[in-house]
């Protein structure tokens, strides 16, 4: 598990931050953000995951002061966010970079210059910009695209101009918009490895909004579930995974770990048990014995057939992790034997139901 | 067509041509700043003003709603004071630019406005200041769109400049007016017409060259 020392100070934190965009004629307000308590701690890469409308979008734009907490406190690096005036608060979004989905590229300037843009804003001297995006352009691997307006480049390479362009003024954090939502599978990975290699060799700190578990998986090593403004579960990855324990939560984690009941299954899915039907279980493996022939030691223990219905075997935040689907014949009395055997040796068992 | 006619065509198209262009410059000159200003200050923009914004809006409408006819005659008194003279062609600049400043602003509301607001979000994570936006975002992802809304009012303009013979202004249509049709001239008509029509296409293809030259979007097209 990546170390993270709670001790290690938060480079951000929200203290009971709550967002209520007043009501447009007489219609009800809305709380986008409801009463979060958050830490990032520095270094950390922390996901937020949410549906569209849970009130990320508006989390991520509390944190560089887009938006203004109608309660609570936000702190970067030590600064109330909140309680600066613009030029402060100007000067302290210097050192929080951000992308975005769409990446949000000048069309009239080229990939070089819009890296030189946040300079240039930062009233840097013009002979001074080239040594600092020429690197840049180097990391991201796009020398070659210098001078490439963004109407020439693909999403990807969209995206490492947005990434290079949030690096230049060397911030300390850097967020992220659903930075992959608009690419495909493999583009994804590419972006996801570069962020993880920037925050090792940086040491900077990426908080990052997304709806995609997978994104998560590969990226994150602590998450926070956001359900209707709140945050419903946080924890390291692999505690989500292994462990999740709100509704959003399991769905999201079932949608990447094949935990999720198919449909033909959930069809044949019946509540009751009777003689002739067997038990539908869903068993996460996790920690230790992710690797060990559970299964067959029971088979072999108490002379019963599992039959494997679906299931995916992965690992998650650097551990193996898996989740089966297995339908057992088994009465009511035998199968509580071996669900216990199972919860015993550290599996997080349910039972879905029983199927002819 | 005799020589002293065709001197008379040249002149007239120089006096068209010099009425269009300081009209052009003057109306920009007030007309960028307002169109920004325009595109720029509702509520919540980045420099909110909106009652301003709305009384501004309305003088805007006002002037365009306005026919350029009588808006020549009905502010004779401040063409009077600004050039001095109530007739002839320098004093047909004022009119000329008064009508280019409301429809300059709105054009260039409109192509401000076209640019994506994912933009300015971006510009002002990165701490730029309203006015850096405008400098470094706004203007130059507009221009194109810019440049072809100046290109139109210029087109409006060459159009409203050959109403001012109505105050002694000179230029193609006062020509053609007093020439072409009170003589009863046709051959000089004619002629007026063509120049006008070789002036428009002129000044609209050179519009969009610029603008396709200036418009980094469509790169592989």
């Amino acid at each position: 598990m990546p170390s993270i020392d709670p001790q290690g100070g938060a480079i951000i934190s929200f203290d009971g931050v709550s967002k209520i965009f007043p009501s447009r004629s007489e219609s009800a307000e809305v709380v986008a953000v409801d009463n979060i308590d958050l830490e990032v701690p520095e270094g950390a890469i922390v996901g937020v995951i949410g549906r569209s409308g849970a009130g990320k979008s508006t989390l991520i734009r509390l944190i560089n002061g887009l938006e203004q907490p109608t309660t609570g406190h936000v702190h970067v690096d030590g600064l109330d966010i909140g309680a600066l005036d613009e030029r402060a608060l100007r000067q302290a979004r210097r050192s929080i970079g951000m992308i975005f989905q769409h990446f949000n590229l000048l069309s009239s300037r080229t990939a070089f210059d819009n890296i030189a843009l946040p300079l240039e804003i930062a009233g840097y001297v013009r002979k001074d910009i080239p040594g600092i995006v020429e690197p840049l352009l180097d990391m991201v691997g796009l020398s070659d695209k210098r001078d490439r307006y963004p109407a020439e480049l693909s999403g990807g390479q969209k995206q490492r101009v947005g990434i290079a362009r949030a690096l230049a003024t060397k911030p300390k954090v850097l967020l992220s918009d659903e930075a992959t939502s608009a690419l495909d599978p493999e583009t994804t990975s590419q972006i996801l490895t570069l962020l993880k290699q920037i925050n090792a060799e940086l040491n900077l700190t990426i908080l990052f909004i997304t709806h995609e578990m997978s994104v998560v998986k590969k990226l994150a090593d602590r998450v926070a579930v956001m359900e209707g403004g709140r945050i419903v579960e946080q924890g390291t990855t692999y505690e989500i995974f292994a462990n999740p324990r709100h509704e959003t939560t399991k769905k999201f984690v079932g949608s990447v770990t094949g935990g999720n009941v198919p449909d033909w299954l959930r069809d044949k899915l019946k509540p009751d048990y009777q003689p002739g039907r067997s038990a539908v279980l869903r068993i996460a493996f996790t920690g230790a014995d992710a690797d060990q022939p559970v299964l067959s030691r029971l088979t072999r223990g108490y002379g019963v057939d599992f039959n494997i219905l679906h299931g995916q075997v992965e690992t998650v935040a650097g551990h193996p992790f898996g989740t089966l689907i297995v339908s057992v014949a088994a009465d009511p009395d035998l199968l509580g034997k071996l669900i216990g055997e199972l919860t015993q040796s550290r599996n997080t068992v349910e039972h879905l139901g029983y199927v002819a | 067509m005799s020589p002293e006619l065709l001197q008379l065509i040249a002149w007239s198209t120089l006096d068209t041509l010099t009425m269009v262009a300081l009209a052009g410059v003057f109306g920009t000159l007030f007309g960028l700043p307002l169109g920004i200003f325009l595109a720029t200050s509702r509520a919540n923009e980045l420099f909110p003003a909106p009652t301003a914004n709305r009384l501004l809006g309305l003088v805007v409408n006002a002037t365009r709603s306005t026919p350029f006819i009588i808006l020549v005659v009905a502010i004779v008194p401040l063409t009077r004071l600004i050039a001095g003279t109530s007739i002839g062609t320098r004093a047909a600049v004022v009119p000329l630019t008064i009508a280019a400043i409301p429809f300059i602003a709105r054009v260039i509301e409109g192509a401000i406005r076209e640019v994506d607001q994912g933009l300015v979000e971006a510009a002002r994570a990165f701490g730029a200041s309203p006015l850096q936006i405008v400098q470094k975002v706004l203007l130059p992802e507009a221009l194109p769109a810019v440049t072809l809304a100046l290109t139109l009012a210029t087109v409006s303009l060459i159009g409203y400049s050959a109403m001012v013979g109505a105050v002694g202004g000179g230029g193609l249509g006062d020509l053609g007016i007093r020439y072409g049709y009170q003589r009863f001239m046709p051959e000089v008509m004619a002629t007026v017409v063509i120049v006008l029509i070789v002036l428009v296409q002129g000044v609209q293809s050179l519009g969009d060259l610029i603008s396709r030259r200036l418009d980094k979007r469509n790169r592989n097209s």
